[in-house]
């Protein structure tokens, strides 16, 4: 992870939380990695992360995009 | 509270299990409970029979035969130290025979003892001194002349107590307290007869010898034998004050013994409920920080971090934050400022500060170093049990039949609780040890693990995993009380998860390291053995899946029905003396005091109408993210108290980038520590003996620090904070920190109890302490959950993205060793550093022979992040492939090596898990020189010229 920019790191992160709740099955880690953003992530990281997942789409696994646009919706 | 020393009953109290027994001592009846010595049931009722090798710290011995009694009916002069009482009995304790017996004792012991009591350094406060008047002793008949043994050389060599056996009686106390109490058997009686004598392992002197200075010994020496060198020096104390140690998260209660103003020792305290009267080194001895000559009085200011400091009076230091936090804030928006609350201060001290940036600075940006330590367990224990905290007291260890230490070393993270926990291993419990380490509980003094679980760093939740599947798959789980206590459906998807054929040991083995074999066993004891209590420490938090593995552990213990009573449970061993009380006081960036979210409007509404101001309802900042938006240019201002996060958090040169990119860090600590090189503002601290307050240990227990001198800075850290907030605009107007627990108390459930009355009404109170529990919660979760239903939780294995490879083969794991405590900034200035003088890479034999390296040579480190260097121990502790070191001293600065990698759920650092080289080194990194000169530069001072 040394090495990579503030932004990688944030993708990096939303990745590794998405990935931590698949077990979940699909459904239930797009809800749960949603639900984690909203109660761990400050606004601007909210925001930076939102902006990222527009830029660079592919960077992001389906769940955490999924979760992703979920945020994006509730945040109106 | 005035000079008395602690009363002595003579024999161990016995558990009131049994009927009570009468019986008649000097003409009183007495009530004792069945199996109590005559010796105690005497001193319970203010009789003092004469002893010398009885203590009420070590079980009866019966050696010295000076506690002999008379007993109707019986023959004989039996010993009352080792005679139980029985119904009926009349006992006599001072009768003219009995005198006579006792005094002819006491003149061999004084026949061949010096007679120098009053220059003696214990004179007044020496067992023997006062048994000698006590029987009236007046003459010696045997004169001095004969053989003896008040010819010898006295052992200096440990820094704090000297043994001199000139003085010693050979009663034995301070080998079977170094047996009993501490567990480690590094004293014995050498010798037969009139040459038997004290040793220290093979006859060394104390400092070489395996003697880990706990001061049980000293403690329980009735003569000056073994004493403080303190005491030597200073005289005896004339007063006490009771107060709680400052180090790790055991909380040992002590005894500050002063003369005068002047602290002389610290004694623990046999009442302290944590420690039970046992101490180790770094809180017995360690305490001369406080004085030392490097401790900064003064506050400081400076423009930048390349100019000198400029001492300024405390207005000047505390207007110059205020504008600059508002300054900040008026340019780069509210939520550019936040701070960081500390460990070691007090629960009084963090909750001020939090509430200084929820209510002054209009933010949530308030983190603690438990982000570096046990913030998985927060997480983990919260969404399973539905608290988050440990779920026992230390007593549960006493009724454990199988104890489980995952990634814990307590014998030197946590050495009072180990020592206790020994002590029920000794009496026959089951050890299971999950470890990469071949640490001191896998074998050591009349210890040894029934299963030693060597996985691979980074691994624990396919082990645990694995476990599971064995527990599930062979019948074992409890499933009356998971039907009872937890939610079905929930474990039977749990169950399915762990039952998938490669879940199971034979299916993991190669990617855990782990002989399935050995893990079945584990697995099946653990779930059959009776009381199952799981011990755990920071090699389960400190990787990329910490929450993970403390959910997979819950899981263990309410798959086998083992947690809610006494002896079983989940055990986090934290860190630091207050790491379980910052976290309850509101520390983290996105909960309230009591772990309630800074979103939920119920409370957040009460905070507001008790604070005056409109709360943020979104989660602030955690550290790593402050360091992240710092060097993005948004994040300038930190306030930083007791913490040092550049020596303590991970790969620093990341962190040295954050705090370079802010225009104002304060620093409030005793010393100019290594984040003070980055800072604008330093504000001199207090330490734990110039303060009140309260902090909470591992076990939830909340004890009272008391002030026992003066600060030398002129402030306790919540006086301090609170000038900040005043200067901020803050109507503050705390009196004592009585009154800010009684705020906490106000606002916090779990805490609606607790108050430092009743805190020193009973001597501590555990946490929940509300109208449920008025006296507090010993045991958490009895006939149920605190969050109701127990919550089974999926924990899927995912490995860390930290990979080994050509260039980086070995895997370092980080640690800390008995001497020192934490970045070391106490314990370095103490003569502490006799055992640790500088971190050491521990490395295996092959890997070390692969290399060409030897014991003591030079080596580098060397991961992604960056490159240290340092000598090299070359020891079996470690398996193959892993390597090791402590990150006490700023001078190898382990972290520069430490990656950003961090846990999922909570970015606690992946410690415990760095891709490393290691190879030959003929000099310091770059990084260290560069440093070093760096610091040097940063720690200067102006001096005034003379007027």
């Amino acid at each position: 992870m040394s090495g990579m920019t503030n932004d990688e790191k944030l993708v990096y992160m939303v990745n590794q939380i998405a990935r931590n709740f698949e077990a979940l099955g699909y459904d239930h880690a797009v809800a749960a990695t949603e639900d984690h953003l909203l109660k761990y992530w400050d606004p601007r990281m909210k925001t930076r992360i939102r902006m990222l997942a527009a830029e660079h789409a592919d960077a992001l696994c389906a769940i955490a995009s999924a979760a992703l646009s979920r945020l994006g919706a509730d945040a109106g | 509270m005035a000079w008395i020393g602690e009363i002595d009953l003579g024999t161990k109290a016995v558990p009131v299990t049994g009927p009570m027994v009468a019986l008649t001592i000097d003409d009183q009846r007495v009530e004792v409970p069945e199996g109590t010595s005559i010796m105690r049931a005497a001193a319970l009722m203010g009789t003092t029979i004469p002893k010398l090798c009885a203590t009420d710290m070590l079980d009866s011995f019966g050696s010295c035969r000076l506690c002999l009694v008379e007993i109707d009916g019986r023959a004989g002069y039996p010993a009352s130290c080792t005679t139980p009482v029985a119904p009926g009995m009349v006992v006599r304790t001072q009768t003219a025979k009995l005198q006579e017996l006792r005094r002819g004792v006491m003149e061999l012991y004084i026949s061949d003892h010096p007679l120098d009591c009053l220059t003696c350094s214990a004179n007044g406060d020496c067992e023997l001194q006062d048994m000698a008047g006590a029987v009236g002793l007046r003459e010696v008949r045997y004169g001095y002349e004969g053989e003896n043994h008040l010819v010898a050389e006295k052992d200096e060599s440990n820094p704090y107590f000297t043994f001199d056996s000139t003085k010693c009686i050979v009663c034995s106390r301070c080998v079977r307290a170094c047996d009993e109490v501490q567990g480690t058997l590094a004293l014995t009686v050498d010798g037969r007869g009139f040459e038997s004598h004290i040793a220290a392992s093979q006859d060394q002197d104390f400092l070489s010898s395996e003697c880990v200075s706990c001061g049980a010994c000293v403690q329980a020496c009735p003569t000056s034998a073994l004493i403080e060198k303190s005491v030597i020096e200073k005289g005896t104390p004339d007063r006490a004050v009771v107060t709680t140690c400052a180090y790790c998260g055991v909380g040992c209660a002590f005894r500050a013994e002063l003369r005068g103003e002047e602290l002389v020792r610290m004694v623990p305290w046999k009442d302290g409920k944590a420690n039970r009267g046992h101490s180790c080194v770094k809180g017995r001895f360690a305490w001369g920080y406080a004085q030392h000559r490097e401790r900064i009085l003064k506050p400081m200011v400076r423009a930048s971090v390349d100019q000198p400091w400029r001492e300024v009076g405390w207005e000047e230091a505390i207007a110059h934050v205020a504008s600059e936090f508002r300054r900040i804030q008026a340019t780069y928006g509210t939520r550019s400022v936040g701070g960081i609350t500390s460990s070691r201060c007090t629960n009084e001290e963090t909750f001020l500060v939090q509430k200084l940036i929820r209510q002054g600075f209009g933010n949530n940006n308030v983190d603690t170093c438990a982000r570096v330590c046990h913030s998985p367990t927060g997480y983990g224990l919260k969404t399973t049990f539905g608290t988050s905290a440990g779920t026992q007291d230390f007593d549960s260890v006493q009724q454990a039949d199988v104890i489980m230490v995952i990634g814990a070393n307590p014998t030197d993270g946590h050495p009072v609780f180990a020592s206790r926990m020994k002590r029920r291993l000794r009496q026959g419990a089951k050890l299971i040890v999950v470890d990469p380490r071949r640490t001191d509980l896998v074998r050591s003094a009349r210890i040894a693990a029934d299963h030693h679980l060597p996985l691979k760093p980074g691994t624990n939740v396919a082990v645990l995993t694995a476990m599971a599947h064995v527990i599930v798959g062979e019948g074992l789980a409890d499933e009356a009380y998971i039907r009872e206590r937890c939610d079905w459906d929930e474990y039977q998807d749990w169950a399915a998860f762990v039952s998938e054929p490669h879940r199971s040991p034979e299916a993991t083995e190669a990617l855990t390291g782990v002989p399935a074999a050995d893990l079945r066993a584990a697995a099946r004891l653990y779930a059959t053995g009776g009381n199952g209590a799981i011990y755990y420490g920071l090699g389960v938090t400190e990787h990329s899946q910490g929450s993970s593995t403390v959910m997979a552990i819950a899981n263990l213990a309410m798959a086998t029905g083992n947690i809610g009573r006494e002896g079983v449970g989940v055990n986090p061993l934290r860190g630091q003396n207050n790491v379980q009380g910052s976290c309850d006081m509101g520390s983290f960036p996105h909960e309230y005091s009591g772990y309630r979210h800074v979103s939920d409007p119920a409370t957040r509404a009460m905070f507001e109408a008790a604070w005056g101001v409109p709360l943020d309802p979104e989660p602030g900042l955690r550290i790593n993210n402050m360091l992240d938006a710092a060097t993005d240019g948004v994040f300038k201002g930190l306030f930083i108290q007791g913490e040092d996060i550049l020596q303590s958090d991970p790969n620093t040169t990341h962190v040295a980038a954050g705090l370079a990119a802010m225009e104002c860090v304060v620093v409030q600590d005793l010393f100019l520590n290594e984040t003070a090189n980055y800072a604008h503002v330093f504000l001199p601290g207090s330490t734990f003996l110039e303060k009140d307050g309260t902090f909470t240990n591992a076990e939830r227990r909340i004890q009272l620090v008391r002030k026992v001198m003066a600060p030398l800075n002129g402030y306790a850290d919540w006086e301090i904070v609170q000038l900040v907030a005043r200067a901020m605009g803050l109507d503050w107007n705390y009196t004592h920190p009585s009154e800010i627990m009684d705020e906490v108390a106000r606002l916090t459930p779990s805490f609606a109890g607790v108050s430092f009355d009743l805190i020193a009404e009973h001597g501590s109170i555990q946490w929940p302490a509300n109208d449920k529990a008025p006296l507090g919660t010993p045991t958490m979760h009895i006939g149920g959950f605190a969050r109701g239903k127990g919550k089974f939780v999926v924990t899927d294995y995912v490995a860390t993205d930290e990979k080994t490879g050509p260039r980086y083969p070995l895997l370092l794991t980080t640690g800390r060793i008995l001497s020192h405590y934490n970045v070391g900034a106490q314990t370095r200035r103490t003569a502490n550093v006799a055992w640790h003088p500088e971190d050491l890479l521990e490395i295996h034999p092959l890997d070390a022979e692969n290399r060409g390296i030897k014991d003591r040579d030079w080596v580098y480190l060397r991961s992604r992040a960056g490159e240290t260097t340092l000598r090299a121990t070359v020891t079996e502790r470690v398996a193959p492939g892993v390597v090791y070191t402590t990150f006490h001293h700023p001078a190898t600065q382990a972290n520069v090596i430490t990656t950003d990698y961090s846990d999922w759920a909570t970015n606690c650092p992946e410690y415990k898990v760095t891709a490393v080289q290691v190879g030959l080194s003929n000099g310091p990194s770059d990084w260290q020189e560069d440093y070093a000169e760096q610091a040097r530069l940063s720690r200067r001072i102006l001096v005034e010229a003379a007027e």
